[in-house]
């Protein structure tokens, strides 16, 4: 089931990257259609609040990605999401995406926008207890958790802070961390030091979820020694980072040893006509301004690429 | 008041919840805030508002007191995740989950607990 339209350009993921490429292509007159995998706003809507995006005193993600979807909409972007890509095939004149559904999109040029995702442990009981004592938000489920026992598991910016805010309902709150030192910003680590209900397990890493119907119990392995030790707990909020959503395109572009799509500055990819922005990409910030500046290039490179 | 932003129809009272699932045969609805692990939830129902006529597809606020009645149920003993996510066939709770769910976990609970065989065989 193949689209008859060719459009001018696709691009993959619905961000902050992609919509802002979306909005500058679509203002260009290049007919353009977004297909993204997940919700509208990617990695955005994750942000309760935004503080330093320039132009607006504070918004929150949401209204934020909300508003770049509007914007791409009405300059006549076409937009499809919660979809599942199957295969890309780029290297041709006219690129195809397919998707697990059958259907196929053809266009002369692609973006490739697909964003990050927090890193799952992939453990046993990960998903089995999902909701039922696991998360991944501590602003959405912290409450929850009044008055119990919980675990974070992380050593970046994200899992201190958030076991710092978590310890406004729980009575304590372990910190597992893989490795002997934290990757977060000194201050946020200095936070969570300071915090009498924070306990610190480092060099280790959860290997299982046990329990009932809700969670009771994780299993924890000293990674020096290799000693398997279990603990009786009411939660574990993972925050163990983000991976780039790049696993289907392994085989088909350039990517770094971090699964990063390698771009110039011209945010080119090895293929031509095919470009990459957001937190794909191989770079050091990521950050809503810097997707936004990355799709804002890619699309002037594909409007270039496209006129050329 | 409504307190969610989103496309989907919001339920204001528990009265309007139980109208809707009396009223019509098929019925979800995702009860929770406007968080990162709602949003997609949402943003998965309005999208297959357009493609599910068979099914009606409702939000409701989880802060709202008239939410107890989703809170409280039985079927959500032990969740510790928002969203809940409820689904009613001909007025019963035949499933319900926590936390966030994604397009194809959705699609897979309408279609298990929806879908026109499941009827027939009823």
């Amino acid at each position: 089931m193949s689209s008859e339209e060719i459009f001018d350009l696709i691009i993959v993921g619905g961000g902050a990257a992609g919509l802002t490429a979306g909005i500058y292509s679509s203002r260009a007159h290049l007919s353009t259609l977004i297909l993204n995998e997940g919700a509208i706003g990617g990695q955005m809507v994750l942000t309760d609040e935004i503080a330093n995006y320039p132009g607006v005193e504070k918004t929150n993600g949401y209204l934020l990605a909300s508003i770049m979807k509007n914007q791409a909409k009405q300059f006549g972007c076409k937009i499809k999401s919660n979809l599942k890509i199957q295969a890309y095939y780029l290297e041709e004149k006219i690129k195809r995406v397919v998707l697990e559904d059958g259907r196929e999109f053809r266009s002369r040029s692609v973006i490739l926008s697909p964003g990050g995702r927090p890193r799952p442990l992939q453990i046993p009981g990960e998903e089995q207890y999902k909701g039922s004592g696991i998360s991944y938000c501590a602003t959405c489920d912290g409450e929850f958790f009044t008055g119990k026992e919980l675990i974070v598991v992380g050593g970046g910016n994200s899992a201190l802070e958030e076991a710092v805010a978590l310890t406004t309902y729980a009575k304590k709150v372990t910190i597992v961390h893989q490795f002997d030192h934290f990757q977060a910003f000194q201050h946020a680590v200095n936070q969570a030091k300071m915090n009498p209900k924070i306990e610190f397990i480092m060099e280790s890493e959860l290997r299982s979820f046990h329990g009932n119907s809700v969670l009771q119990e994780v299993s924890m392995e000293h990674l020096p020694s290799g000693l398997i030790t279990t603990k009786k707990i009411d939660g574990v909020f993972i925050f163990a980072g983000y991976i780039p959503n790049t696993a289907d395109l392994e085989k088909t572009i350039a990517l770094n040893q971090r699964k990063e799509i390698i771009v110039d500055s011209d945010m080119k990819t090895n293929i031509p006509g095919v470009f990459a922005a957001g937190d794909c990409i191989a770079k050091k910030y990521r950050q809503v301004t810097t997707a936004v500046a990355d799709g804002t290039i890619a699309s002037l490179s594909a409007v270039e690429h496209l006129r050329s | 008041m409504k307190m969610l932003h989103t496309n989907v129809h919001e339920i204001e009272t528990a009265a309007e919840l139980e109208k809707l699932i009396t009223e019509n045969d098929n019925v979800m609805v995702c009860l929770g805030r406007m968080g990162p692990m709602c949003i997609p939830v949402y943003d998965v129902m309005e999208e297959l508002e357009e493609e599910r006529e068979d099914v009606k597809f409702a939000v409701m606020s989880f802060d709202s007191p008239e939410a107890g009645i989703i809170r409280n149920h039985e079927a959500c003993r032990g969740f510790m995740g928002l969203p809940f996510t409820m689904y009613y066939k001909k007025g019963k709770v035949v499933h319900a989950t926590s936390s966030i769910q994604n397009m194809q976990q959705v699609t897979s609970i309408l279609d298990a607990q929806f879908s026109v065989s499941n009827v027939e065989n009823a």
